[in-house]
């Protein structure tokens, strides 16, 4: 059987399998965000890099082989993970204590799980105004991390298109694909696939806010490194402990 | 004389002839303050200027949000009585979501968490900042008169103190989800129970809880019997009083009617409606102070002004539901003889019955299986707009919001319990200095005579709750010209 040896655990894979399918398959956890397992992988936000054979790559898109040494949790790795975080953080409005994706929000997870204890750079305050148009989801802009999850699952679960990002570099953000640019416009419904991935507080159940107590949310009941299983059901909703 | 009790400083900024005393409360975070003095050529004190710094821009920020978000978020306003904020809001937002009336759960829970807050508040204010300078006097050896120099004193006042506000915090923390930033109300109702087993955790303290609330307020009736002269001169000044009322007259922090009264203990206005309170007070704005001055509409700015907190909501009631409160009320409405008590430092007494109150009502409660059980959440027909009104530590807090058809917030306005004793702690103070400023010379002694004047009322600077109690300040004194003839601080 094929292997790769995953910080010193030899780990068998099929063929055509990443790195983080099978270090998921296994239960081990790779930090991530843009990856989702029912999605095609996208590596865009290089939390998931690992060193393959020396080198550093993201563990969401490069296929295992047979052999193959990655090293995953290792200082230096979780070090530059970390960094990407700060910088995540800096760049949107994550303001944890009165935002209402807190304990279910990933980027706050692995904040907590990479120990990262300050921002470190320079906040950018940007203004992003929020859109309420429409009569059951809230858009949040100011937290959005540009994983295109929702892109992905709006276009290739739901078959509507609903969000896509423009704009290059700094500039680059997310858009609701209608001529207003506003949700209601558009024929996007809570019961999307694009309503549920949100790994963040972007795309959100409007009028739902703190009913889940904080201290009873996902990750508040055990941290993301322990959840490798849940992966594949993770939806944006509250859920009960 | 007639006119004396609404006296009020006239002279118009820049006035000459007058000089300037500034004393400065060099403050660690925000919430800064500064006092300013102007004497006449008389050298007799004839303005006070209190400044506060206040986070204003919470009215601008919070537009734009989500209306659910605005309970938990509102507690960034303040880091001295989130909670407080954190009801108020919800209270407001009730209204928003069609909710006039919660389930009796929710009601429960709520009045539960704010009772808490009230309990922790006063006890910080009291045991940690109030009392070193009541029980060493206020011109004691400064690096004592701390929680630190009480505790060598007075060790068992001490440890109360302490534990009295731990136990606050633990009701706030079972009860909001956290001891800060707690999430506990939500438009509608709350989002957590209490749970029997927690119930019972405190149920195993509360008794001795109850025990030294009675205990802090015999021992501020024995400083006013120590020394009446000086507790009911010091600072003193006539005024209305505003706060909320309960059912039946009784005091309530949680809900009510407004009852304002005159300086002489008549009714101004009783079962007021506290969803039109913009008919009710009025804030006249001062170009030398970024804080507004709150004053009842019909009385006009020069007589309407007010007092709350404290002082206001227990002579304002008609009786307080709970029985050990009730008898110390008794007492200390005997204590004015048929007139109001507006003598500054009885808002110390006055706040030790309310601590005594919500050590009982916080008893009751515990006993009430509704906390353990049944609905948490209402909703009704949606509203454009809402207020709500509470009874936060130091006074009537006042929230109003706006929410439009996307639900996001259009409009906030607030009014903060400092912010309605501004005019009375600029008058207490100028009572004060005009005892206590000796010619142009400044002095510790008024320094520290200031100090005790603005703390009586409890205000939410951050240099009030300074850690060990002290509020450092610095105090120029300049002529008529703007030159600095004198300057003295206090240490740190
Ligand atoms: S809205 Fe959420 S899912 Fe979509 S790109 Fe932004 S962070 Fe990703
Ligand atoms: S999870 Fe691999 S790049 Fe984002």
């Amino acid at each position: 059987m094929k292997t790769i040896l995953l910080d010193g655990l030899p780990l068998p894979f099929a063929d055509g399998q990443t790195i983080m399918e099978a270090a998921t398959e296994a239960g081990i956890f790779i930090p991530h965000l843009c990856h989702h397992p029912e999605f095609k992988p996208q590596g865009s936000c290089k939390l998931c890099t690992v060193k393959a054979n020396g080198r550093y790559v993201s563990a969401c898109t490069l296929p295992a082989k047979d052999g193959m040494e990655v090293e995953n949790n290792s200082p230096d790795l979780n070090d530059k993970r970390r960094t990407l975080l700060q910088m995540l953080f800096v760049e949107g409005n994550h303001f944890c204590p009165s935002c209402e994706k807190s304990g279910n929000c990933m980027l706050q997870a692995l904040a907590y799980e990479l120990e990262m204890l300050t921002p470190h750079f320079e906040q950018f305050y940007p203004d992003r105004p929020v859109d309420a148009s429409h009569p059951e989801v809230l858009l949040d802009f100011n937290r959005c991390i540009l994983c295109e999850l929702c892109v992905r699952a709006s276009r290739d679960v739901d078959g509507k298109n609903v969000f896509a990002l423009s704009g290059r570099g700094i500039r680059k953000h997310l858009i609701v694909n209608a001529e207003s640019g506003r949700l209601a416009d558009t024929d996007f419904s809570l019961a999307d696939k694009a309503a549920q991935v949100c790994p963040v507080g972007v795309i959100l159940q409007k009028r739902k806010g703190f009913a889940i107590p904080i201290g009873r949310r996902r990750y508040d009941v055990e941290p993301i490194a322990m959840q490798v299983e849940c992966a594949p059901s993770r939806t944006s909703g509250e859920q009960e402990s | 004389m007639q006119s004396a009790p609404f006296e009020l400083e006239t002279a118009a900024a820049g006035v000459p002839g007058l000089r300037r005393v500034a004393i400065d409360p060099v403050s660690r975070v925000e919430g800064h303050g500064k006092v300013t003095l102007l004497l006449d050529e008389h050298d007799r004190v004839q303005q006070v200027r209190l400044h506060i710094v206040e986070f204003r821009g919470f009215e601008k920020f919070i537009q734009g949000r989500p209306y659910w978000e605005v309970p938990v978020m509102v507690q960034r306003l303040c880091g001295i009585c989130p909670v407080s904020h954190h009801l108020a809001a919800a209270k407001a937002l009730d209204h928003v979501v069609g909710v006039d009336r919660l389930t009796a759960s929710a009601e429960k829970l709520r009045r539960l968490m704010h009772y808490g807050q009230i309990l922790q508040s006063h006890a910080l204010h009291f045991f940690h900042l109030a009392s070193p300078d009541l029980l060493f006097g206020f011109a004691s050896d400064a690096g004592r008169r701390n929680i630190v120099g009480i505790a060598a004193a007075y060790p068992e006042v001490a440890k109360q103190g302490v534990l009295l506000r731990r136990f606050g915090q633990e009701v706030i923390r079972l009860t909001a989800g956290k001891r800060v930033h707690g999430t506990g109300a939500i438009p509608g109702g709350v989002n957590r129970a209490v749970s029997r087993a927690e119930r019972d955790v405190l149920l195993g303290d509360i008794y001795q809880i109850v025990a030294w609330s009675r205990q802090a307020v015999h021992l501020v009736k024995r400083l006013h019997a120590a020394d009446p002269a000086l507790y009911d001169g010091f600072g003193t000044f006539r005024s209305n009083l505003l706060s909320l009322v309960g059912a039946d007259g009784k005091l309530d922090f949680y809900d009510g009617r407004l009852r304002a009264r005159d300086a002489d203990g008549r009714l101004l206005v009783d079962e007021f409606p506290v969803r039109d309170y913009q008919e009710l007070i009025s804030e006249e704005v001062k170009a030398w102070s970024y804080m507004k001055f709150p004053f009842l509409t019909a009385l006009g700015p020069q007589e309407g002004w007010y007092k709350v907190g404290p002082l206001a909501r227990v002579q304002n009631c008609d009786s307080i539901a709970t029985p050990l409160a009730e008898a110390e009320r008794r007492e200390f409405i005997d204590y004015g003889q048929g007139t109001l008590i507006h003598a500054p430092l009885a808002y110390h007494w006055a706040r030790m019955i309310e601590l005594l109150h919500t050590a009982e009502t916080i008893k009751d409660l515990l006993h009430d299986d509704d906390l353990s059980t049944g609905e948490l959440v209402h909703s009704g027909k949606r509203h454009h707009s809402g207020v709500g009104v509470i009874e936060a530590p130091r006074g009537t807090l006042i929230h109003h919001y706006r929410v439009d058809d996307d639900d996001l917030v259009t409009m906030c306005n607030l009014i903060v319990s400092t912010t309605h004793n501004n005019q009375p702690m600029n008058e207490a103070i100028r009572r004060v200095a005009r005892r206590y400023l000796d010619g142009r010379q400044l002095s510790e002694g008024l320094l520290n005579h200031v100090e005790v004047a603005i703390r009586a009322f409890d205000p939410c600077l951050s240099c009030a709750t300074h850690a060990l109690g002290r509020m450092p300040l610095q105090i120029e004194l300049l002529d008529a010209a703007g030159q600095v003839i004198d300057r003295l601080s206090s240490p740190a």
